[in-house]
C-alpha cells in the first residue's frame, strides 16, 4: 500500500484552502499529473471497471435490458447499502470502524416511518409513558410536514454520528468496540419506536423518490408534469441515482477537498505524524464520525420511504453494517486507512448488489445463491492479497 | 490500605479484571433488591439458578475464550457464528461416536483457512473472516436447503450440554478445561510469549525470530476449534442444531473479551479477564430477563455497560503513533 496518501490531492491544484499560493508553483504536464493520480486511485480505478463490465454484461443478458424500468429498480435497491457503504468509509479512512452504521440506518428508518405520514391534519408526535400519552408536539401536515421530518430524521443520523465521533475521540475507546456499544443502543432505540414493523410513508413521496425521473415531475407537477419536450431524454434516469449523484458532490467532494477531509486521510496514513505536523485530530475524527452518522441516516431514510415502513431489524442491521464494510474494500479502500474514498465504496456496494441481480436471470438454485455470494465475496476481497507476491523484503508486509 | 495506594499496587492488568469483578457484584445485589422488593425471593443468590445461568453462560465462555486468543494478536475472527453453525450441523448430520470430532475438525479447517488468508495472504482478518462467514453459511444453505436440519444430538453432546456430575452442569467442566487449557498456553507456554509478542509488533517479533506465520495459523485454528466445541454443545442442549444458532454469540464473545480488559489492538489482557467479562455479560442477561426488560431496553443497558465499563479503564493513549 502507498504511504503518499495526503498527496491523493495533488499540490498543483490551484484551490487549496487555507493555504499560501508561491508565485512560482511548477506545473505539471497534465498527463504525467492524470498518470500520477491513476496509480494512486487504481483500486477505485478497478472497482469501477469491473462494475462497468459487469453491469453492461447484466443488461446484455437481461430479457429487458437497457430499460428505464430495470434501471430504476436497481437503483432502489442500490441506494441504501450505497449509503452505508459511504458511511462506513469515513471512519475506516481514518484508520478506524463502525459497526454502528446499520444501527443508525435502522434507527432513523424507524424514526422516518413516524414522521412521514404526510397526513393532511398534521401528524402528532406523542410520546406514551406509564400508560399516559402526552403530545410533545403535532406536525404539520402536507408538504411543509414532510419537508421537517427529513430534516428531523438528517439531524437524528447525524446527532448518533456525533456521538459515536465524541465517546471515540474525548472517550478515547477503540472505534470497533465504542461502535459495537452505541450500536447496541440504537438499535435499542429503534425497538423502542418500532417494537414490531410498521408504520406509514406518503404515497406520494414513496412514488416520487423511488422511480425515475419522469415520474418524479409528474407527481411534484414541475416541467409541465414532466412532458416537457428537453426533459424527455432525462426522463428515464432514476431518481435515487439522481440523489446519490447529489449527496456525492454536495456532500463528499467539498469535504474531501476540506482541510478536515484532508486531515481524516492524514490519520489514516500516520496518526503520530498528522498530530504532530499540528492537524486537528480530534476536529477530523469527530467530523468522520458525524458524516458517517449522516449518510447511514440518509439511507435509513430512503429505506424508510421505499418500503414505506420502519422496522427494527436485527440481522439486518447487522448485514449492512458487514455488506458496507465489504464494499468499502472492493471500492479500494484500505483497512488500514488512508486510502480510497466514498466514491469508490459507491462501485463497491454496486458492485456487490450487482452480483446478487445476476441470480434472478441465470435461473441459479435458490440454495446455491448464499454459497456463491460468499464465494465472489471472499475473491473479492482477496485480490488485494496479489500485492503479496510483489513484495520484496518481508518487513514491509506488516503494515 | 487506601484506595489511591491499592490503585497503585494493582498491575495495570488486574485493574479492569477487579473492577468488573465488582460491577458482576453490583448486579447481583441490585436484581436481588429488585426481586426481593417485587417477588420476595431472591433466585439470584440460589447455586442452583446460578449454576444454570453459568451452563447457559458455558457456551459464550468457550466461544470467548477463542476469540481472546485471535484478539491478543491483533486480529479478529469474525466467522465465528457460522462456524459455530457449521460445525453444529455436521456434528448431528454425521452422528455416531464420530459426531465430536466431526465439530471439532469442522472448527479446526475453518481456522486454518481463516489462519492461510490472514497469515499467508496478509488480508486484513476483518474482512477475510467476514468472507468466510458467508461461505460457511452458504454451504450450509445448500446443505440444509435452508431449513433447521432433522438430525438430533447424540447422546455423548447431550450427556456433555446437558446432563450433570454432582450436581453440577458438565458443560461448566468443558468449560473450565477449556479456560485451564487457554491459561496454561497463555502464561506457560513459548506460544504463549508468541501470541503476546505479535499483538504488541508483529514485525518486532518476526525480526526476533518468531514463526509468526505459524503462529498466526494456530491462533485462528483454536479459535476455530473452540467455536466448533461450542457449536457441538449447544446442539447437545438444544438436541439439534438451526439455522442462524451461531448469530447470537459473535459480539457477545467480543465484548466480553474486551470487558476483561484485553486490549483490543491486541498484545495485553488476562485469561481471568475474559473469564470475568463472560460471567458479567451472563448475569446481566439473566438480570435483566427476570426484570421482564423488553429487548429495547436491554440493547441500550447492554451498550452503556459496555460504554461505562471502557470509559473507567478502558481508555486509550491520546496520541497512538
Amino acid at each position: 500500500m502507498s504511504n503518499s496518501t495526503i498527496s491523493n490531492a495533488p499540490f498543483s491544484e490551484p484551490r487549496m484552502s487555507g493555504m499560501p499560493m508561491p508565485a512560482t508553483w511548477p506545473r505539471r504536464r497534465l498527463g504525467g499529473d492524470l498518470l500520477i493520480r491513476l496509480r494512486q486511485n487504481i483500486g477505485v480505478v478497478t472497482a469501477i471497471g469491473l462494475f462497468c463490465v459487469i453491469y453492461l454484461f447484466y443488461h446484455f443478458a437481461h430479457p429487458k435490458g437497457f430499460s428505464s424500468a430495470v434501471f430504476v429498480q436497481n437503483a432502489d435497491e442500490v441506494f441504501t447499502l450505497a449509503m452505508v457503504a459511504m458511511a462506513q468509509t469515513l471512519p475506516v479512512l481514518a484508520a478506524g470502524l463502525d459497526l454502528s452504521v446499520g444501527a443508525v440506518m435502522t434507527m432513523v428508518g424507524c424514526l422516518a416511518s413516524y414522521l412521514m405520514s404526510g397526513a393532511a391534519q398534521g401528524t402528532p408526535i406523542e410520546f406514551s409513558f406509564g400508560g399516559t400519552s402526552h403530545v410533545l408536539a403535532v406536525l404539520p401536515g402536507g408538504v411543509i410536514g414532510i419537508i421537517i421530518g427529513v430534516i428531523i430524521c438528517f439531524v437524528a443520523g447525524t446527532l448518533a454520528g456525533f456521538v459515536n465521533g465524541c465517546v471515540v475521540v474525548y472517550g478515547r475507546i477503540q472505534p470497533i468496540i465504542a461502535t459495537l456499544a452505541t450500536g447496541a443502543i440504537y438499535i435499542g432505540i429503534a425497538l423502542f419506536l418500532r417494537p414490531t414493523p410498521g408504520g406509514k410513508i406518503d404515497e406520494d413521496l414513496n412514488w416520487a423518490l423511488t422511480n425515475s425521473l419522469q415520474d418524479f415531475a409528474s407527481t411534484v407537477h414541475i416541467f409541465d408534469d414532466g412532458n416537457a419536450p428537453w426533459f424527455a431524454p432525462l426522463g428515464a434516469i432514476p431518481v435515487p441515482f439522481i440523489l446519490i449523484v447529489v449527496i456525492a458532490l454536495v456532500v463528499w467532494v467539498p469535504f474531501r477537498r476540506s482541510v478536515t477531509g484532508r486531515s481524516v486521510y492524514a490519520i489514516g496514513s500516520a496518526e503520530g505524524a498528522a498530530y504532530m505536523s499540528g492537524l486537528r485530530i480530534d476536529r477530523a475524527k469527530l467530523a468522520a464520525f458525524t458524516l458517517a452518522g449522516f449518510f447511514a441516516g440518509c439511507g435509513g431514510l430512503f429505506l424508510a420511504i421505499q418500503t414505506s415502513s420502519g422496522n427494527a431489524d436485527i440481522p439486518q442491521a447487522g448485514a449492512y453494517t458487514l455488506n458496507s464494510i465489504a464494499a468499502v474494500v472492493i471500492g479500494g479502500t484500505s483497512l488500514l486507512g488512508g486510502t480510497g474514498g466514498a466514491i469508490g465504496s459507491i462501485f463497491g456496494a454496486l458492485i456487490l448488489r450487482v452480483i446478487s441481480f445476476f441470480f434472478r436471470i441465470f435461473d441459479i438454485a435458490p440454495l446455491l445463491q448464499p454459497l456463491f455470494e460468499g464465494i465472489i465475496l471472499l475473491a473479492a476481497v482477496s485480490i488485494g492479497a496479489l500485492r503479496v507476491l510483489r513484495v520484496k523484503n518481508t518487513l514491509e508486509l506488516f503494515r | 490500605m487506601t484506595a489511591a495506594s491499592l490503585n497503585i499496587s494493582l498491575s495495570r492488568d488486574a485493574r479492569p479484571i477487579l473492577i468488573s469483578a465488582s460491577f458482576i457484584l453490583v448486579i447481583l445485589i441490585a436484581g436481588t433488591f429488585y426481586t426481593l422488593s417485587r417477588l420476595g425471593t431472591a433466585p439470584l443468590l440460589s447455586p442452583t439458578y446460578l449454576l444454570q445461568q453459568l451452563q447457559i453462560g458455558s457456551f459464550l465462555g468457550i466461544v470467548a475464550a477463542g476469540m481472546m486468543i485471535v484478539i491478543l494478536i491483533s486480529q479478529i475472527d469474525l466467522s465465528v457464528p457460522w462456524t459455530l453453525t457449521a460445525a453444529a450441523m455436521m456434528a448431528t448430520a454425521v452422528g455416531g461416536p464420530w459426531a465430536l470430532p466431526v465439530g471439532l475438525g469442522v472448527g479446526l479447517l475453518v481456522g486454518l483457512v481463516n489462519g492461510i488468508g490472514v497469515a499467508y495472504l496478509r488480508i486484513p482478518s476483518m474482512i477475510f473472516t467476514l468472507g468466510v462467514n458467508a461461505v460457511m453459511r452458504g454451504l450450509m444453505v445448500a446443505h440444509t436447503g435452508g431449513f433447521a436440519p432433522q438430525t438430533a444430538a447424540t447422546d455423548l453432546m447431550r450427556w456433555l450440554a446437558a446432563d450433570h456430575s454432582f450436581g453440577i452442569p458438565n458443560a461448566l467442566f468443558v468449560w473450565l478445561a477449556v479456560s485451564a487449557l487457554v491459561a496454561l498456553i497463555l502464561r506457560r507456554m513459548a506460544l504463549g510469549r508468541y501470541i503476546y509478542a505479535i499483538g504488541n509488533k508483529e514485525a518486532a517479533a518476526y525480526l526476533a525470530g518468531v514463526n509468526t506465520r505459524g503462529v498466526i495459523i494456530t491462533c485462528f485454528v483454536l479459535c476455530g476449534i473452540a467455536a466448533g466445541l461450542a457449536g457441538v454443545l449447544l446442539a447437545g442442549y438444544s438436541t439439534k442444531a438451526y439455522q442462524g444458532m451461531g448469530d447470537a454469540y459473535l459480539l457477545p464473545s467480543i465484548a466480553a473479551v474486551v470487558i476483561g480488559g484485553t486490549n483490543i489492538l491486541g498484545g495485553r489482557g488476562r485469561y481471568l479477564g475474559t473469564l470475568v467479562g463472560v460471567i458479567l455479560i451472563v448475569l446481566l442477561n439473566s438480570v435483566l430477563s427476570i426484570m421482564e426488560m423488553p429487548e429495547a431496553g436491554r440493547q441500550v443497558i447492554y451498550g452503556s455497560v459496555i460504554i461505562l465499563m471502557l470509559l473507567v479503564y478502558g481508555r486509550g493513549e491520546k496520541v497512538t503513533s
